[in-house]
């Protein structure tokens, strides 16, 4: 049965070590922006091509 | 006068050929603004689009269909000139050393997922920007970005060009950020959670051992560790308890929190004492699982909805800057450093800062926000202009003659109802408040005649059966069953449109008997047109008019616009319009002139139009009618029966007579009211004993809104600039506002229900404990039974109620 003292010391450990994850993510912001994460997973990185060439100029605003 | 319901003008039976904007999806009035095959409602969708489609970003298009914001505001050059202030600009840098610089800008345009990536993109616009995120639920983006290379005003510039104008106001320069959730909270709860789950299982061969199932030398293995888990719980996740009754004791006030505090210690003290003496296992299941659910309560009820903010006063509405004209030329300068004397411009769409004199220009001044008239006013030079009036059209330059604090309106706020918290009025009023005071008394009254009847019969009995007693007694149940019940009914409420500020408010809309509402933008909204005189127009005429309309931003104009559809282009001659007067021009060679009656030169007749159409010899009128809002009528007819209704109006009251068939009493219907004047309305029907719900929306509903007991906005867009409040309503929900009420009726109802249970179970457990017959393994079992029942009872009836009353759970 001395088994047992293993196995509490065990539990309470790993327990311990789910709430250290919890604590952590709640740290680093994983909670701040729910919606975002969600949305940021959908896009890719390429980058589609201008439709046509037109005589362009950098979006700037003059005075 | 009479009000006309929605659409349901239409000039003739044009065919209306629809076409919508490739950028934003608003119907097309022209096809002047084709770019690519496509078609763009207005100049400033197609250049976002044009920028787009240059940086390789039509990707944009693609995640949703018509992402954009209609772009039909054009900004003017040189709006965001005070970001080059160095004093200013440093305000906002959440980090800066010179070469790289973080900024944080709220952009309230936000909206989907599109926006999104093309904010998170914006350094394949500008590689001087190193990155950008968004977060989406507060509607920030943050950006960090190479400040030597990119100034901080060309950021928000091209921000603004992809249509995203950021929202920087004095507020953001200040220290007065609304306190972030607390993450404190939250780590406690955790704490609590993973000790009281813990505890649980340590204890559980321990209710089983009286039963000799258990070898003894586990029991003490398991005390031992119970005791240690509950340390952080009793010490870390409970301090919340302790700090708020030791601010109610040095205030001389026994608040909720002192009897918990009281159950608590003792609670504790008796486990420790149990443990050492070898006597049994405490009660410290019982302990650390009252404060977890007592902290899950709290956090949810805290909940806060991140980007709404209820604490704005004219600061926000208000531009951060003036354009100063000085010796040295115009310079920008914050608004906080503005003398009376001190020469500004104001431009098209700009806010007047200040209380001041007009000096040049033709000043027409929308002042709608700050007193609820419809019609813009036309001042002439050397006339007073006041403060939060709107320019509407050329550039003005003005003198002020008062600081921007003592302007006529900003002086509202000097109002002692503004001086007020209302969250912690609130909370002295709460009914849990005072219940929880006589709780205390009756409780310790209880302890003491318990002590000495112990005393006569067996004195080994006294500190067992009271410090039993007061551990059963805690009113953590009561408190629980209010937490409960409102957090369910905060989120029903945001699920129906109507997002409050916090729990606190839910009481006092129960009380509510007297429902007062501000005219414009509240129950009225936009404009409709009638033809009141002359035949219906031909096609071709339509078309005439449509040409000469389209080109002009008067509102009148933009509404027929909008009523004739897209129509074919036509080339017009001599086209003029004449400020505050009309449009004209000549189409097909047809004569037309759009404008008042002396502009289109004929004689008043019979009907009183707002404006008319001349073409050639024929006459038209047409009148401008403030439109209800959808569900505005059912929502006042359904009210009427439950509440005193009052109607106050900024506006003079030439719409009396189609309010009239609204309001069964038309006493209460008040016009030409000032924002002051509101306030003091509300002051006195609060002395006559009333409970007041304001429903308004802007500015001149300030002081209302702040006096009343429930203060409500109604805001088109939730996260548009509303007024400080209690609560904002979506427009779009105006229609269950009586459901709402119901609900929020029931809401004291319910709670007394769940009061009743958990009083039940305070009575079995205090018969049990007064008999000093309590054991560990009773009281494992009331408490989470109790807390349990509670939880449930108070979710699922505040959602059974709402679903009666047809509301969306």
């Amino acid at each position: 049965m001395s088994a047992l003292y293993i196995l509490i010391i065990a539990s309470i450990v790993v327990a311990a070590g789910f709430l250290v994850a919890f604590i952590w993510s709640v740290k680093s912001n994983q909670y701040e922006d729910r919606e975002g994460a969600s949305l940021r997973m959908l896009y890719d990185n390429e980058i589609s091509k201008p439709h046509t060439e037109s005589k362009f100029f950098k979006p700037q605003i003059d005075e | 006068m009479d009000f006309t319901e929605r659409n349901d003008f239409v000039l003739s039976e044009t065919p209306k050929q629809k076409v919508d904007c490739f950028h934003c999806g608003t119907a097309c009035l022209t096809k002047d603004f084709t770019f690519d095959g496509r078609s763009f409602c207005c100049d400033g969708c197609k250049l976002v689009y044009e920028i787009l489609n240059n940086n390789g970003l039509c990707d944009y298009y693609n995640i949703q269909q018509h992402p954009g914001l209609a772009q039909i505001k054009s900004i003017r050059n040189g709006k965001y000139g005070y970001l080059d202030e160095n004093a200013i600009s440093q305000k906002l840098f959440k980090f800066s050393d010179g070469k790289n610089a973080i900024v944080t800008l709220y952009v309230p345009g936000v909206h989907c997922s599109s926006c999104m990536w093309l904010l998170e993109n914006l350094h394949r616009i500008n590689t001087s920007i190193i990155d950008s995120r968004l977060n989406f639920s507060a509607k920030e983006v943050t950006i960090h970005f190479q400040q030597d290379k990119v100034s901080l005003r060309s950021v928000v510039e091209l921000l603004t060009t992809i249509g995203y104008e950021p929202y920087i106001s004095l507020d953001d320069s200040g220290n007065s950020k609304p306190p972030k959730f607390s993450k404190q909270k939250i780590y406690k709860l955790g704490v609590a959670g993973f000790c009281f789950g813990n505890i649980m299982m340590m204890s559980f061969p321990e209710y089983l051992a009286y039963h000799g199932t258990i070898e003894h030398q586990y029991v003490g293995l398991f005390r031992i560790l119970n005791l240690i888990l509950s340390i952080p719980v009793f010490f870390y996740s409970a301090s919340e308890f302790f700090v708020s009754a030791w601010a109610g004791l040095k205030q001389k006030m026994l608040n909720i929190d002192a009897p918990i505090v009281l159950a608590l210690i003792i609670t504790y003290s008796r486990s420790i004492y149990e443990i050492f003496s070898g006597l049994g296992g405490g009660y410290l299941d019982s302990m650390s699982g009252i404060v977890f659910f007592m902290l899950v309560g709290r956090v949810v009820q805290e909940r806060a909805y991140k980007s709404l903010s209820f604490h704005r006063d004219y600061k926000s509405y208000f531009p951060i800057a003036v354009s100063v004209v000085t010796s040295e030329g115009v310079v920008s300068k914050l608004l906080a450093d503005l003398n009376a004397k001190d020469v500004v411009l104001v431009h098209h769409e700009e806010i007047v800062p200040a209380d001041a004199i007009l000096l040049k220009g033709n000043a027409r001044i929308d002042y709608s926000f700050v007193t609820g008239e419809t019609e813009p006013v036309h001042v002439s030079e050397g006339a007073m202009l006041y403060a939060g009036g709107k320019q509407n059209g050329e550039q003005i330059t003005i003198q002020i003659t008062k600081p921007v604090a003592g302007s006529y309106l900003t002086s509202l706020w000097n109002h002692r109802a503004f001086k007020t918290d209302k969250a912690s009025k609130n909370i002295r009023e709460s009914v849990v408040h005072s219940l929880s005071s006589y709780f205390t008394y009756i409780l310790l009254a209880l302890a003491v005649v318990t002590a000495l009847y112990w005393a006569l019969h067996d004195p080994s009995k006294i500190l067992p059966s009271v410090s039993a007693m007061l551990i059963v007694a805690c009113p953590c149940a009561l408190l629980l069953a209010a937490t409960y019940t409102n957090s369910n009914l905060l989120r029903i409420f945001s699920n129906n449109g109507l997002f409050m500020r916090d729990a606190t408010v839910i009481e006092q809309f129960s009380k509510i008997n007297h429902i007062i509402f501000d005219k414009t933008g509240t129950l009225t909204q936009g404009v409709a047109l009638v033809q009141n005189s002359g035949i219906p127009m031909s096609l071709d005429e339509c078309n005439w008019v449509y040409n000469i309309v389209k080109s002009s931003k008067h509102p009148y104009s933009r509404a027929m616009a909008e009523n004739l559809g897209v129509q074919k282009a036509q080339k017009v001659e001599n086209w003029q319009e004449v400020v505050a007067n009309g449009v004209s021009g000549t189409v097909a060679g047809n004569e037309i002139r759009i404008g008042n009656i002396q502009f289109i030169g004929a004689v008043e007749g019979q009907h009183h139009s707002n404006f008319y159409v001349r073409i050639n010899d024929k006459i038209y009128g047409f009148s401008v009618l403030p439109q209800l809002r959808e569900g505005a009528s059912a929502t006042i007819s359904s009210l009427q029966q439950q509440y005193k209704l009052s109607l106050l109006s900024g506006d003079n009251d030439k719409q009396r007579k189609a309010l009239q068939s609204y309001f069964t009493d038309d006493r209460t219907l008040l016009f030409n009211q000032q924002p002051a004047d509101k306030l003091t309305y509300v002051e006195r029907c609060q002395k006559e004993g009333d409970s007041i719900l304001m429903l308004g929306d802007g500015l001149n509903d300030a002081g209302a809104l702040q006096q009343s007991n429930v203060g409500i906005t109604l805001a088109d867009d939730i996260n548009n600039f509303t007024p400080g409040c209690d609560a904002i309503l979506d427009a779009k929900r105006l229609a269950v506002l009586s459901s709402l009420c119901k609900l929020a009726r029931s809401s004291g109802r319910m709670i007394n229900f769940a009061f009743v249970v958990s009083i039940l179970y305070n009575l079995i457990g205090l018969t049990i404990s007064v008999q000093a017959k309590m054991s560990p393994m009773i009281a494992a079992i009331l408490m989470p039974l109790s807390t349990l029942s509670i939880v449930l009872i108070s979710t699922g009836l505040s959602a059974f109620v709402a679903k009666r009353f047809g509301l969306k759970v």
